[in-house]
């Protein structure tokens, strides 16, 4: 049972075809990279299966709803976290949590525990009475993708979450992901960093609004003869004719 | 062309940069890596005269910060990280404004940006608010470049750029350096490292180490192991509770593990795993990366 289906999904705007006609399937519990240059339709893609925005053709469903038919259905089964946006600032740890668990309507007698739960495993009991913009990126990272997930949907949104992090706390934040992954959810990445396209268990490379290739990270490499998903990527990438954002 | 000597700032009790001193030859590709906030921005605006700082002294083409900024501005060329090119002239209007401003024109250093502009002319009349991420990046980079600069400041120009424009730029840079120019560059992603000619990584406004690449790698302090397995993520738990492991963590699609015991080899190690019931394990010598020397750095709180 696939957690995310497209189905020849495709989005105009007026005569610009920016995503054209693709399909794939995730799977439950599948880390599945979503990489493409700028412009190339990932972000447009990526709003169509969050609900945000209609399909022009094709079909899509997202933990069991149809993106066009029930949007708000898929909305609430879903979480999303970006680097752009991803907590309020001005608010405190605990408030960041309490609010996005209350958006997305987490039973008010299991906030409690669960915030406590969350703080611990994450090490930040001594920083949940402080301000959000107070905290190192990487720890923002960190909390965004937990808070992402606290109300345990079926699927996360990730568009470019690691962007100018550290090392070390790049890698943390995956260790994050596996271990969602690990427990069911399927996580759904975008990210221009190829080395972490390797974390996946598949990828997909989009090309001027089409899918080019789509499989392990392992047997692209194979089939393209390279040793890196960054030669993968260049190969295929090379062929983008269109120059639009 | 660039000289740092002891500089310090400090934003109220934040410090930004802690004793920054180095130089940077001419023709050099000088880069500054580390992640957000680690205070390459702060740098890059005390040298470009944006910013005072504390203490210290800094000099640019042989020019004083504070006493000859006039004459700096003159030499630099700057690209900050902030798209900030007027989003509502044209392509050509920026680049003409730009070269009004510095007294010269677009024909006279034409032969700099001609292999960038290039690439732009067909979008020469497009507002700069409406190009795309590649595209606003090659034309701040040409009106950076449209007053003959000596020495160019650009602060992370390839961050969210995809890979493929992220290589464009950097063949753009080595064409640059054949033509005199001298660049310092700063960036988050560690594996533009190795196309510097010297690098500093920087972390909490502390420089961890000023190198070549080549030399960074080759002085890991010990061996390191690329270890994959079918199951990854159990993997990587079970193998930082074993002894004689420095560190480990997660690389793509293996996990690097930096061994402090000597014996614990490739095959011993294999057969540790496989005792603990990982079948098909594969661990191999691999040499360092400037990530993993910077992971490294870090974590023993190195200064240079």
């Amino acid at each position: 049972m696939s957690v995310i289906t497209a189905e020849n999904l495709t989005k105009r705007f007026g005569h610009f075809v920016a995503v054209d006609s693709v399909s794939f399937q995730v799977g439950p519990g599948e880390i599945f990279g979503f990489l493409g240059a700028n412009g190339a339709g990932k972000t447009t893609a990526m709003r169509m299966l969050c609900g945000l925005s209609k399909p022009s053709g094709g079909k899509g469903t997202v933990a069991g709803f149809d993106i066009e038919r029930k949007p708000e259905k898929v909305k609430a089964s879903i979480g999303y976290m970006s680097q752009k946006f991803a907590l309020y600032e001005d608010l405190t740890v605990r408030e960041n949590i309490r609010l996005y668990a209350g958006i997305y309507g987490v039973p008010g007698k299991l906030i409690g525990p669960r915030t406590d739960a969350l703080l611990r495993r994450l090490g930040f009991q001594k920083e949940k009475d402080t301000f959000v913009k107070a905290l190192p990126l990487g720890w923002k990272q960190k909390l965004a993708f937990s808070v992402a997930i606290f109300h345990d949907p079926k699927v996360v949104f990730l568009d470019e979450p690691t962007g100018g992090v550290d090392p070390a706390a790049r890698r943390q934040f995956w260790e994050l992901i596996y271990e969602a992954a690990h427990g069911g959810i399927t996580v759904f990445v975008t990210t221009h960093y190829m080395d972490e396209a390797e974390y996946c268990d598949r990828v997909s490379i989009m090309v001027d609004g089409k899918i080019e290739a789509l499989d392990s990270p392992q047997n692209l490499k194979a089939r393209f003869g390279s040793e890196s998903m960054d030669q993968v990527f260049r190969q295929l990438a090379r062929k983008a004719m269109r120059e639009v954002d | 062309m660039v000289e740092v000597l002891g500089v310090h700032k400090k934003y109220g009790k934040v410090r930004a940069l802690e004793d920054l001193s180095f130089r940077v030859g001419r023709g050099e590709i000088f880069g500054i890596i580390g992640p957000d906030g680690a205070g390459k921005t702060t740098l890059f605006r005390i040298l470009t005269t944006l910013l005072l700082a504390d203490s210290g002294e800094a000099r640019v083409d042989g020019f004083d910060v504070v006493t000859g900024y006039r004459d700096i501005r003159a030499r630099v060329g700057y690209m900050p990280g902030r798209f900030s090119l007027y989003q509502d002239l044209t392509v050509q209007e920026n680049l003409e404004f730009f070269a009004t401003v510095f007294g010269t024109t677009i024909t006279a250093n034409y032969h700099l940006i001609r292999d960038i502009y290039d690439q732009l002319k067909a979008f020469n009349s497009r507002r700069a608010g409406k190009l795309s991420g590649g595209m606003k990046q090659k034309l701040a980079l040409c009106c950076a470049l449209i007053h003959k600069p000596e020495v160019l400041f650009l602060d992370e120009p390839t961050t969210g750029v995809d890979p493929v424009s992220r290589r464009e730029f950097w063949e753009m840079l080595k064409r640059l350096k054949a033509q005199g120019i001298t660049i310092l560059v700063s960036t988050p992603y560690m594996d533009e490292a190795v196309l510097c000619d010297r690098i500093a990584l920087i972390q909490h406004g502390r420089f961890l180490r000023i190198d070549t690449p080549r030399n960074l790698v080759v002085q890991y302090p010990v061996r390191l192991l690329s270890v994959k397995g079918p199951s990854m993520f159990t993997l990587l738990r079970e193998l930082r509770a074993l002894k004689g492991i420095r560190s480990c963590y997660a690389f793509g699609d293996s996990h690097h593990v930096a061994v402090e015991d000597e014996l614990l080899t490739p095959e011993s190690l294999r057969e540790k795993l496989r005792a603990m019931g990982h079948e098909g394990v594969e661990a191999e010598y691999i040499q360092a990366s400037v990530e993993d020397c910077f992971m490294e750095l870090a974590s023993t709180g190195a200064a240079s």
